[in-house]
């Protein structure tokens, strides 16, 4: 957070800045690299370059990336991946938070998802040794067309045929379809939810380009035509595979929430600096208390985004029973007031807001594309709805 | 244990832990989840009222026995001296338990807070070890009439005779001072200094001639704030807290005291509730349920953003008591945690009225958890209002967490004496 202009502020330069609030040595040497690192690679200017890109980002960036640990987190030791902390999954929130903090490209959640996915399964190990290496790129293939596009719905087949798996089905939006050269699918055996790993230059895979509010965060469709790989594609496969899809849906949610956090905090840094700068009618804008109380309502949304956020890390890190829940409360409540925030800070900014010029709509839009791609505010709601429900339920049952 | 306190210096969290637990299931009965739900509902009568203060008592004392109360109080003055994670361990085994609910604010915090931190060794030996047993339960005179948000400005006045004060004015919104013992009185010593520098605190029995207590009838019936007349109370020097015309460095401590309530390390609150009462989760359920509607979508999405609040806002609380404490985050964090708080527990009252559907407006003995929320929907504002309105947590966040400019405050030089002084409200 910015230091403050006038000069008594009990307010410390890098304060509110971490995901975490008591982050260890290691893991605030780690955060810094990544921080240093994205702002010296992707500052602004570039990112607006990469409007153009094909892909995004470039594979250079993405191996040096990788070279930092972003892609090593979610896999264990034994499978040549590691962690700095005790959890993995709240490293990986720490450079989640940079990437909102910069708005910075790259295949990031795939990635990591996919690889611990297939690290969890013990399977595919050659495939996760080039993920770790930022030499392979994965798309996980989870969400699908309407009617079907509510988090949890799934249409797509899998089907078992002898030795082989026939898929059928559409899936979208996928991130880093097009640049993908693998694809985790998930998809329906009829009584259960299996994943299944497809290279994506598989015969009856169509990978379709599509347009995204994001700047550099690539989407596609992904149709599969009786698509047929052999069995021992399949990831997992014991009979709570719909645990294991599930908790990458929670690990997904918990690197898009931190990454969220990151752009508010980038959002509202920008415009408390904005509001010292400015000056009308001869006060800074930071001295106006309709302005003053606005940015006061902006700071508690975001420590609480920052707290559900790393209580949604916490619950997933350690498998607690109230992952479910905490990370649907982090999605419906980043979802609604992280983009409510980015609006706000555009207002206060006026004009100049609205423009391609300026940088807040780089994180406008990481915001709004978080909010929707794993299930939107309402349906975390309704999930949520189902949590209280059923555990009131109990609670009279018992 | 030998000495009643000796055990306890090197009790590790688990073990305080199991103890804890071990002795409130034999000992504390299931809270009541209808109890508490609502906004200040008022008690069929007084009897009843003080029947639940006397039971408040009784629970304080038995916990104390137990060597549950007090947990991060010094041992020199009858606590245990253990840590906050101590305190948050017994929460957590707390949840779903009865407990003291009024002896934890503002006894415990601000009173006892503002006391362990500027009373006097004195002070603290006479009157902590009888808050911990449950014998004294204190209120805090702050508020005037013409002192709300402004509270810097109040006009009871403190004047010194010998080695005692005369106190005379009013004070207001005092939680139960009808059946509280002592108070903590924040008094002006000097007219002729700036608002902030002629302020001195004092303690002092309610019950006595000079304190006429009146309770305030609020709009839904509840009669437990009251507003105390004082007339040449007399007050010994002995129990003044902090220095004379250091009131306001008293005070800023004690309103951080009150904002972190909720976080308080003095304080026991069952975790898993919002109020150490029932979950708004199924509070919520139930409305639903009872009001014909669980099954509709609109209802869904109001019971999700329901718990989504609640889970957000004890997140949040314990992400700013975390913070302050490793100090990494500033004191004026709590604002942030009080200012969420309030708006939440607005945007909360709203959602449970809203799914009564018309019972909660026209009810009668079959509508189950979906009567009276109308009743509570009057009172929606109170949690924006009490302990302090959002308005100055919103001046507190901007100023002192962002580091904004300060409001202008008129006559920052001038004498008190000299400040204009509008209409009072009451």
């Amino acid at each position: 957070m910015m230091l403050s202009r006038t000069g008594n502020s009990i307010l410390v330069e890098g304060e509110g800045e971490r995901v975490l609030l008591d982050p260890t040595t290691d893991q605030a040497l780690f955060h810094d690299t990544t921080a240093q690192f994205l702002g010296e690679l992707t500052p602004p200017d570039r990112i607006r370059e990469l409007r153009d890109d094909a892909l995004g980002f470039d594979a250079d960036y993405w191996r040096r990336g990788a070279e930092l640990g972003w892609t090593s987190l979610l896999v264990p030791e034994s499978a040549g991946g590691g962690s700095i902390g005790e959890h993995g999954l709240i490293d990986l929130t720490l450079v989640a938070h940079e990437f909102g903090r910069h708005a910075a490209p790259g295949p990031l959640l795939p990635t990591n998802v996919v690889a611990a996915l297939l690290a969890a399964a013990g399977t595919a190990e050659d495939t996760v040794q080039r993920l770790l290496a930022g030499t392979s790129i994965a798309a996980w293939c989870l969400a699908e067309p309407a009617p079907c596009d509510r988090l949890g719905q799934w249409a797509s087949t899998v089907r078992f045929d002898g030795d082989d798996i026939v898929l059928n089905g559409i899936k979208r939006p996928v991130e880093a379809a097009t640049a993908a050269d693998v694809l985790l699918v998930t998809g329906t055996t009829g009584d259960r939810l299996v994943s299944v790993l497809v290279p994506a230059a598989t015969p009856g895979v169509t990978i379709t380009p599509m347009r995204s509010t994001d700047l550099t965060r690539r989407f596609g469709s992904v149709r599969l035509d009786g698509v047929r790989v052999p069995s021992t594609s399949l990831v997992g496969g014991a009979s709570d595979s719909d645990a294991d899809v599930w908790w990458g849906v929670h690990l997904a949610l918990v690197i898009t929430a931190a990454e969220s956090v990151g752009a508010m905090q980038a959002a509202l840094d920008m415009t408390v600096e904005w509001a010292f700068d400015r000056y009308a009618f001869g006060r800074p804008l930071a001295s106006y208390q309709a302005l003053k109380h606005r940015f006061a309502d902006m700071a508690s949304w975001l420590q609480g985004a920052h707290a559900i956020a790393d209580a949604a890390a916490t619950a997933v890190a350690v498998r607690s029973d109230d992952a479910g829940e905490l990370t649907s409360a982090a999605a419906a409540f980043i979802g609604q007031y992280g983009p409510e925030l980015a609006q706000d800070c555009i207002q206060i900014h006026g004009g100049i807001g609205v423009t391609f010029e300026h940088d807040l709509h780089l994180f406008l839009r990481r915001l709004v594309v978080n909010r929707s791609i794993f299930g939107s505010p309402a349906e975390h709601r309704a999930r949520l709805a189902d949590v209280v429900q059923s555990r009131a339920t109990r609670k009279v049952a018992s | 244990m030998t000495d009643e306190h000796d055990g306890a210096a090197t009790e590790t969290v688990d073990e305080f832990r199991e103890r804890a637990r071990a002795w409130i299931r034999a000992n504390l009965a299931l809270a009541d989840p209808k109890e508490d739900v609502g906004i200040l509902r008022p008690k069929l009568n007084d009897d009843a009222e003080l029947a639940e203060v006397a039971r408040d008592r009784e629970l304080q004392r038995m916990m104390f026995d137990a060597q549950l109360a007090g947990v991060c109080f010094p041992v020199e003055y009858g606590g245990l001296g253990l840590t906050p994670a101590h305190q948050r361990a017994l929460n957590e085994e707390m949840a779903g338990r009865e407990y003291p609910s009024r002896i934890q604010a503002p006894t415990m915090s601000p009173c006892a807070s503002v006391l362990l931190e500027f009373g006097t060794d004195d002070q603290k030996r006479a009157h902590i070890p009888g808050i911990l047993r449950g014998d004294e339960l204190w209120m805090q005179l702050l508020s005037e009439p013409q002192a709300g948000s402004d509270v810097a400005g109040v006009l009871t006045t403190a004047i010194r005779d010998g080695d005692e004060w005369v106190l005379n004015g009013s004070k207001v919104w005092t939680t139960g001072a009808w059946w509280s013992d002592w108070g903590l009185c924040l008094a002006r010593t000097n007219w002729d200094v700036p608002k902030h520098r002629g302020l001195t605190v004092f303690i002092f029995p309610l019950h006595q001639d000079g304190v006429d207590v009146h309770r305030i009838e609020m709009l839904n019936g509840f009669k437990d704030f009251c507003q105390e007349f004082l007339t040449d109370v007399r007050v010994p020097d002995s129990d003044r807290v902090g220095d004379v015309n250091e009131g306001w460095t008293v005070g800023t401590r004690w309103m951080f005291h009150e904002r972190m309530l909720y976080n308080s390390p003095f304080v026991t609150l069952p975790a898993g509730s919002s109020h150490g009462g029932a979950s708004k989760g199924d509070v919520n359920v139930a409305i639903a349920r009872d009001a014909g509607r669980l099954a509709d979508p609109v209802s869904r999405d109001l019971l999700g953003e329901s718990r989504c609040l609640e889970l957000v806002r004890d997140r949040l609380i314990e992400r700013v008591g975390t913070g302050i404490a490793t100090g990494k985050l500033s004191d004026a964090a709590a604002s942030v945690g009080r200012l969420f708080a309030g708006t939440a527990a607005s945007r909360q009252t709203q959602i449970s009225f809203e799914l009564t559907g018309s019972a909660g407006t026209a009810w009668d003995d079959d509508d189950g958890a979906a009567r009276e929320w109308g009743n509570d929907y009057l009172l929606r504002q109170v949690s924006e209002i009490g302990g302090g309105t959002t308005e100055m947590a919103r001046n507190g966040v901007a100023e002192r967490f962002l580091g904004m400019p300060r409001e202008q405050m008129h006559g920052r030089e001038t004498p008190f004496r000299d400040i204009p002084k509008g209409a009072s409200n009451g």
